[in-house]
């Protein structure tokens, strides 16, 4: 897991060079910083304040300007996301599905609030607003694979599992 | 490549699909993968790698064929005999099935659908017509069923103005929720002076309990291509822009790649089939906020700011991107063109109620035997597609409300089941038509806390921006809260309503504007609901808690569990 406050130097990291790439691909244009920062928290995982500050000054944008649009949208995460990724939809769908006692039976079991990371690092739960798999009402997505219908019962057995083979 | 060796190359393709004795076309929609179809195609194509005799058959993973709950689904061609699709496939039914073809012998009937299947029969498929029928990343399946046709006889035949004349015929609204006369905007963007103009695809499918754009972009993005470059050529763009949602990768790696396909070809990019026209296409990735599917608050997003709204007039018709004239549709709009001037906009007026022309596609969700992906005439009553498209509620239990529009929209209730689906007749009960999700409630929805669940989405989302958006839906939502906790006093049921009609006159975008919608729609079909929790602190569901109380009986009820000796700190 990365250190909250990872500095963006050395220069020569590889995950650096991608972003830089990125905006020289782009031609530092201003316009271009939501595609930048997609890269960026694709190559480090979220979005760290230095990092941010890196961008703001290839783009020469203001630091509050890409701070700004950083916090704006969900997908932007400025703090690092666990080893492991659960998000549980609560779309309309699923909220009629019974999406809430999903959500309801990780926290507990994992001990960790929706949208937080544990306290291990091990897992991030979050919940989304449609993922657009309505059909499979109530679904969730466990590190990008899609399972629905699911259960409460079942998506705690799930997580325990994936949490118990790492642990071996 | 010119118009002629398009329509050589399309015949020739049709013509090695015909000569396939055998077709098998897998679902690869997103709910058959999770069901497991990958494991199937990997099983077919596996037996005729191994299969001693040469044997003439495709095997296509396709994309969404629509009734998602029963994945995966197997399509059957066979040369000169109807189709069979057959659900909830494995691997080994598949194999077997391909065998029985084969062999010559009947065809297995377990997990057939039956011939006629009303899920289907009802359905009239314009926009969806090559959904779950060709292989969404190649190109050639899509020229094989006629596609770039439409753009390349539009290019050679068709003034731009003739053009847009066309597409004001074909009486076709905006399939984003709006209902604004396609045709009407096109015309707009024409008539305006500028050396740039962009086209915009709405991509942004933000509302909860829809995923039509989605499946669309996944499952057929040529065809989303063709009617981007069509709008370009009407309007006098030559560059445009697919906004598409973040959460959607595969919808963005497939349009990136048809760009690509397409390019090569010569049917998009400069000199578009040896025409004078050029045309690109750029993929921008949203990143997670509802208010972006509002055009100017999308069009911000596209130049990396961030997506809030900016005040109307200018529109984006005469200044949008980069202040240039920029012509914005939904994903599904751009989906119809094609098909108009294929079929001819007379033919495609021709389908439809009063002044919602065309078909609608649906994401049927919720309470229903047949969840899934549908697309129908405009003005079919609702009570067509949810007992016979949907099949009815599981068990057969009650029908208690559709809820259509998503966050903006509204609930219809029991009594209103033969209302047709159009923008107007939706409009008259307080709801709208809506990006197209349609989710079935039973009786164990409790109306309060689905406008509740719908206002926290709203307050999430706004952008705060203005103020009565800002506030308002926060306040509303309290109210809502104080009213399925059963704390509310009977003049919140007032002051809700005075709040939503605020909040609702006064915002500044869409967002706002619509957010009370769930709120005062069922509020109007379901009051009786709303009474029985503030009056008799009961929610007729069981889904609200009421474990709390209303401010002005605390003291009473103190006295009376004092009388009763209860008192030991304890909550109320």
């Amino acid at each position: 897991m990365p250190e909250p406050h990872e500095d963006v130097s050395p220069v020569d990291d590889p995950r650096l060079k991608l972003v830089d790439r990125a905006m020289k691909r782009l031609q530092y244009q201003p316009d271009a910083l939501i595609e930048v920062l997609h890269t960026a928290q694709e190559a480090y995982g979220y979005l760290s304040r230095e990092l941010l500050a890196h961008v703001s000054a290839k783009l020469k944008l203001p630091e509050s300007q890409v701070f700004g649009v950083a916090t704006f949208y969900h997908f932007f995460t400025l703090r690092p996301r666990g080893e492991h990724n659960c998000i549980v939809c609560t779309g309309t769908a699923c909220y009629v599905k019974g999406a809430g006692e999903i959500v309801k039976a990780l926290e507990s079991s994992c001990q960790v609030q929706a949208g937080q990371t544990t306290v291990d690092g091990r897992l991030s739960l979050g919940t989304a607003r449609c993922l657009g798999n309505c059909s499979l009402a109530p679904m969730l997505t466990i590190d990008g694979r899609v399972h629905g219908p699911e259960t409460a019962s079942g998506a705690v057995e799930k997580l325990q599992q994936l949490l118990e083979v790492q642990d071996e | 490549m010119n118009r002629t060796e398009l329509v050589e190359l399309a015949e020739n393709l049709e013509q090695r699909r015909q000569s396939m004795e055998l077709r098998l076309l897998v679902c690869c929609g997103t709910p058959c993968v999770a069901a497991g179809a990958e494991a199937v195609v990997a099983a077919l194509r596996e037996k005729i790698a191994v299969s001693e005799t040469p044997v003439n058959v495709d095997v296509v993973g396709t994309g969404c064929l629509g009734p998602c709950s029963r994945g995966p689904l197997l399509t059957v061609q066979r040369s000169g005999e109807t189709d069979l699709i057959y659900e909830r496939i494995t691997p080994l039914q598949a194999v077997s099935i391909l065998d029985a073809c084969l062999g010559k012998a009947d065809v297995p009937e377990q997990g057939r659908l039956p011939d006629n299947f009303p899920f289907f029969s009802c359905q009239t498929r314009v926009v969806l017509a090559n959904s779950g029928r060709i292989d969404p990343e190649d190109i050639q399946q899509y020229i094989s069923y006629g596609g770039y046709g439409a753009l390349a006889q539009v290019l050679h035949e068709s003034s731009p103005q003739e053009v847009c004349d066309g597409m004001v015929t074909s009486g076709l609204r905006g399939r984003g929720g709006g209902g604004y006369p396609t045709g009407l905007k096109w015309q707009l963007v024409r008539k305006e002076s500028g050396v740039r103009k962009f086209v915009v695809a709405n991509g942004d499918e933000g509302d909860p309990g829809a995923y039509m754009d989605r499946s669309l972009m996944e499952s057929d993005p040529h065809r989303i291509l063709e009617g981007m470059a069509i709008a370009g050529y009407a309007v006098g763009a030559e560059q445009g822009y697919i906004y598409v949602r973040g959460e959607y990768p595969l919808a963005a790696e497939r349009l990136r790649k048809a760009i690509r396909d397409a390019e090569r070809l010569g049917v998009m990019g400069s000199r578009v089939l040896d025409s004078s026209f050029s045309f690109r296409v750029d993929i921008r990735i949203g990143a997670g906020a509802f208010v972006c599917g509002e055009e100017t608050a999308l069009l911000a997003s596209i130049m990396g700011r961030r997506g809030q709204p900016s005040i109307r007039p200018p529109y984006p018709a005469q200044a949008g991107l980069w202040d240039c004239p920029t012509l914005i549709n939904n994903v599904e709009t751009f989906g119809n063109i094609a098909a108009i001037f294929t079929m001819g906009p007379a033919a495609f007026a021709a389908i439809g109620n009063g002044k919602s022309r065309g078909t609608k596609v649906f994401a049927l969700c919720g309470e229903v035997v047949n969840t899934g992906l549908i697309e129908v005439p405009m003005g079919i009553p609702l009570r067509d597609i949810v007992f016979a498209v949907g099949g009815g509620l599981p068990g057969g239990a009650p029908f208690k409300a559709a809820q259509t529009g998503g966050p903006s929209g509204g609930c219809i209730p029991a009594d209103k089941l033969d209302t047709p689906v159009d923008y107007e007749n939706l409009q008259a009960l307080g709801s709208i038509m809506g990006s197209g999700g349609l989710i079935i409630m039973g009786e164990k929805s409790c109306m309060v806390d689905v406008a509740r669940f719908f206002m926290e989405f709203c307050l999430d989302e706004s952008c705060g921006k203005c103020v009565p958006c800002r506030t308002g839906t926060i306040e509303i939502y309290r109210i809502l809260t104080r009213i399925c906790n059963g704390s509310a006093r009977p003049i919140d049921l007032e002051n809700l309503e005075k709040l939503c009609l605020m909040v609702k006159n006064t915002s500044l975008c869409g967002l706002g504007a619509a957010a009370p919608n769930p709120v005062l729609s069922t509020l109007h079909w379901f009051r009786g609901e709303y009474e029985a929790h503030v009056k008799e602190r009961r929610c007729p569901s069981g889904v609200c808690a009421m474990n709390e109380l209303p401010i002005h009986q605390m003291a009473d009820e103190l006295l009376r569990r004092i009388a009763a000796g209860r008192v030991n700190g304890e909550a109320f």
